[in-house]
């Protein structure tokens, strides 16, 4: 029985196709308080003085607490969980801060009212003096320290990170290098922008002590922990739930103050309380994504072959350091050769605060920003050589043979095959014929120029072995757990430490457990996102999940069949080794007759009437599994435009994509990913940015400003893969559900200047909206002398 | 109003919106809300036949009106051949938009029951999907125009 790799239909679909899935904001509980944050305007601002009396005596309001009445609730601050080098800086951060503004947005008061509408109508009720401090939104200005945000940190710079392996290298290859190519790229902050924006509900049992924590949360077993150590409640009083998440893309994989809030005042007012994140307040209180100034500088032969990267990153952290705010850039910086061979490698990332929402995981995080950097690099090389983009990265592949890479950052990556994805996306994109037809355009004087932008990529996910990320000095380990477990009719029930929210984990672990085990994927139920049925787990991000946690459910699955194997024996009275495994049937080596289907053993160990001296009841087993690596997933993206020379209009007309993520368990899932990773990635070259004016106010804050892209912007796809299995994991599967996100984005600006280099456009800045690229082509015109 | 066939009648608040009625009062929480700016789609249902966003209308607009969300699609437990077709296609992964844009294709094939691709993509771009790239969605959508087609035919 072969499920895995099929495009088996999606087990999660009939209740969200009915309506029927609960998320966050449709879970009914009687008597909840619902909560509403009274938020700083300002983006620095000293609050001086809080009067909630107004709100206080508004119909159905409960109470009006400050920063400075909760500061009994927290046992610490909030958790940064990577704080990446020994001494960094950081800001102590409370759910309301007790003494000032950093961004507008940040927390300064909280009421607390019998409805929803009453705790937002006496919100605006609660009057807040500020005295206002200057902003700071710009990286280069935090980094000068014109204005210390945080007087105590003394400085603006939260920390400096490198990894040097080898200078004297680097500037040797510089030194005698026959191109040099410098690129100054800046990575707007975007907004992740899950359809559904944030909610927690906690339901308290005030004499037993006991809190169930229901939140819109990727992580609810991290959380559960966070909640623990942040409020000083035992880790045995807490459950913590992840209903139907409505998409998450990083934003919600974070420890948020609303979170604490609502634990802290279920356990304050003894009653279930409520806060559900409207959409203005996810664009400003919901981590962003992104926020880089980067500096690469390639040192290349006569021929292409690239010998040197060297790269200076600025990068924003926002007001405060959230869960793994200062290690977004460092999961970027091993990555900036690319999928290239490059033998000398210096990277050198330093972090400022501003006063903007904080920072944190998007979907891709830290590896599309170095993805970009270098993909824009290649292109600018590829100029400069006087070769073609495909060429210039022909020439510098790590070649297939190479495998397992020990790569100049110091990373060994698994298995690659990059040639093939890039043949094969050339020629589903008909290259050479899209060229001769950019010639001709070219050739006529068209004013409406065709740009073939290309993009090969890879990504390091499921971060792991817990070793080695204690040694990047992650607060966490790399681990997943699974149980498999037979039930006494023979159905199978498995819990996993995955926590998904859109991408299908149910029907997938189903596949690869109902295949091992020789049954129908049907009969295969999966539990999840709820710790107390599956109290073990590290949750879903960075594509972790099935690289990590497919392989944890398999390696239980794997064990429960060891276990039926001795059972099987023992009730055949053979030998273990005398007995075979298929279609989910035991039975003796030639004598086939002699069998016994594993339902009946499940039945049997149920019953326990029979089972070999010392072997315990029950078919189930647990595993947690530790990769020895990371997976390396890669492919080539070709986006192919149309710029309009006059408007600077920006249309895609066709976008390939050939990704090789290993092994597939369900190809239709796998495209799926891609599909959403593409327009997230369109997204950032051509329409999105979080825009703050020069005092920190958010311009985009709301989905009518911020232009998330509909379906009448974005092209339908052409899809290919290649498999190259990863000898990392039993499954060979690597993540997918960042590489589109990771490829398109210097795709999409790489065909854009492509368009545009007859006019002399070097680079276009993100978003290149029509505004910005026809700015873009007047200003290289009239450096060209060819005036406007 | 009559909502997926059964008739309610209730005194609002004037200012209670029809999408939060649905929800809080019905309890029908199949509709989602997901931005205050009528940008998303989130909660499109359809009003005497027409998708409607539930968020910019108030309860009383609605007096006397037949609503059908998206728990009044599927017929005697069968999914309604759009469900159907957003299954097939795998058009759907978290699912929060998913109503919305289910709603928001049922009305765009009954005004357009012979769609174009780009029909599809301007006809649901007051609905927003992260997850999906659309890609699937649209498929979907036109599998659905091509399943009813070949029905009658």
């Amino acid at each position: 029985m072969t499920a895995v790799g099929t495009r088996y239909a999606r087990r999660e679909d009939a209740p969200i196709l009915t309506g029927e899935s609960r998320y966050i904001d449709d879970l009914q509980v009687p008597g909840a308080l619902h909560i509403e944050v009274v938020r700083s305007p300002h983006a620095h601002a000293r609050v001086t003085s809080v009067d909630g009396s107004a709100a206080l005596a508004m119909p159905g309001v409960v109470a009006v607490f400050t920063g400075a009445d909760l500061a009994g609730e927290w046992a610490g601050p909030m958790p940064c969980a990577w704080p990446v080098v020994e001494d960094m800086k950081s800001p102590a951060h409370f759910p309301l801060t007790p003494d000032k503004a950093r961004y507008v947005g940040d927390g300064v008061a909280v009421v607390v009212a019998e409805t929803r509408v009453a705790a937002k109508d006496a919100a605006e009720a609660v009057v807040v003096d500020y005295e206002v401090l200057p902003a700071v939104v710009d990286l280069e200005d935090s980094l000068a320290d014109r204005v210390v945000i945080n007087e105590d940190l003394g400085t603006n710079l939260a920390y400096v990170w490198e990894l040097k392996p080898d200078e004297a290298k680097v500037e040797a290859a510089f030194a005698s290098a026959a191109h040099v190519v410098k690129g100054r790229y800046v990575q707007q902050r975007l907004i992740p922008s899950p359809m559904e924006p944030r909610g927690v509900l906690v339901v308290p049992q005030p004499f037993g002590g006991d809190f169930t924590v229901y939140s819109a949360t990727q992580i609810p077993h991290i959380l559960k922990v966070m909640l623990a150590l942040g409020l000083g409640i035992s880790e045995t009083n807490l459950r913590v739930v992840a209903p139907a998440v409505g998409g998450g893309f990083g934003c919600k994989l974070n420890v948020y103050a609303e979170e604490l809030l609502c634990v802290a005042l279920a356990r304050k007012m003894k009653r279930p309380v409520r806060w559900t994140e409207e959409r203005t307040e996810n664009t400003r209180a919901t981590i962003q994504g992104r926020g880089q100034i980067q500096e690469i500088e390639l040192a290349a032969d006569a021929n292409g072959k690239v010998t040197a990267v060297r790269v200076n990153l600025v990068a924003d952290m926002g007001a405060y350091m959230q869960l793994v705010t200062p290690g977004i850039p460092i999961l970027g910086a091993f990555l900036y050769s690319g999928v290239y061979d490059v033998p000398a490698y210096s990277f050198t990332c330093k972090s400022v605060f501003t006063t903007m929402t904080p920072t944190d995981a998007y979907r891709g995080a830290g590896r599309p920003e170095a993805t970009y950097a270098i993909e824009r690099a290649m292109d600018s090389l590829a100029r400069q050589v006087g070769v073609d983009p495909a060429e210039i990265r022909r020439r510098n592949y790590i070649p297939a043979e190479a495998f397992p890479y020990n790569s100049a950052p110091g990373l060994v990556f698994d298995s690659g095959n990059y040639d093939g994805a890039l043949d094969k996306a050339l020629a589903l994109v008909g290259y050479e014929q899209l060229r001769k037809e950019q010639e001709s355009r070219r050739d006529s004087g068209a004013t409406r120029h065709l740009g073939i932008g290309l993009s090969s990529y890879f990504e390091m996910c499921g971060l792991a072995p817990s070793r080695a990320l204690g040694a990047l000095k992650y607060g966490a380990g790399g681990w997943e757990a699974a149980s498999v477990q037979l039930l006494p009719t023979g159905k199978v029930q498995v819990t996993t430490g995955s926590s998904p929210h859109g991408q299908g984990h149910e029907t997938c672990w189903s596949q690869i457990v109902g295949d091992r085990l020789g049954v129908s994927p049907d009969d295969v139920d999966v539990l999840h996102s709820d710790t107390a049925i599956s109290p073990l787990g590290m949750d879903t991000y960075g594509s972790r999940s099935l690289a990590v946690g497919g392989t944890a459910v398999a390696l239980a699955t794997d064990k429960v069949i060891d276990k039926a194997r001795a059972i099987a024996a023992h009730q055949l009275e053979v030998a273990e080794d005398d007995l075979e495994f298929a279609d989910g049937v035991f039975s003796v080596k030639g004598t086939p007759e002699r069998a016994i289907p594993i339902q009946g053993i499940a039945f049997a160990a149920f019953q326990g009437h029979n089972l070999p001296d010392g072997l315990e009841p029950n078919l189930r087993a647990e595993a947690s599994y530790d990769p020895p690596n990371f997976v390396f997933p890669f492919g080539t993206h070709i986006c192919v435009v149309e710029v309009d020379e006059e408007t600077g209009r920006v249309d895609l007309l066709r976008y390939v994509a050939v990704d090789d993520c290993g092994n597939q368990i369900n190809p239709m899932i796998v495209e799926g990913q891609v599909h959403g990773g593409i327009v997230q990635g369109v997204a950032q070259a051509l329409f999105e940015e979080a825009a703050y004016d020069e005092d920190g106010n958010l311009l985009t804050s709301t989905l009518a400003d911020y232009l998330v892209p509909s379906a009448a912007e974005i092209p339908s796809f052409d899809l290919d893969h290649t498999v190259t299995p990863t000898p990392t994991n039993p499954l060979g599967a690597k993540g997918i559900g960042e590489a589109g996100t990771i490829a398109a984005t210097p795709a999409v600006i790489n065909a854009i200047v492509d368009a545009l280099a007859p006019l002399g456009v070097t680079d276009v800045r993100m978003p290149a909206s029509p505004l910005r690229v026809w700015a873009t082509i007047q200003e290289a015109k009239s450096a060209n002398g060819k005036g406007a | 109003m009559t909502v997926n066939g059964s008739t309610h009648e209730h005194d609002v608040e004037p200012r209670l919106l029809l999408v939060f009625y649905l929800r809080e009062v019905l309890g029908l929480t199949g509709t989602k809300i997901g931005c205050d700016t009528t940008s998303c789609g989130a909660c499109t249902v359809l009003l005497d036949g027409e998708s409607v966003k539930s968020c910019t209308m108030f309860t009383v607009q609605a007096d006397g009106a037949d609503i059908t969300t998206i728990e009044g699609l599927a017929t005697n437990g069968d999914f309604h051949p759009m469900q159907q077709a957003f299954h097939e296609n795998h058009g759907l992964q978290c699912g929060y938009c998913t109503a919305g844009m289910v709603m928001a294709a049922v009305s765009l094939l009954q005004e357009h029951p012979n769609p174009t691709e780009a029909d599809v993509r301007e006809g649901l771009e007051g609905n927003l999907c992260r997850c999906t790239g659309y890609h699937n969605i649209v498929k979907a959508v036109l599998a659905a125009a091509g399943s009813r087609q070949g029905g009658a035919a």
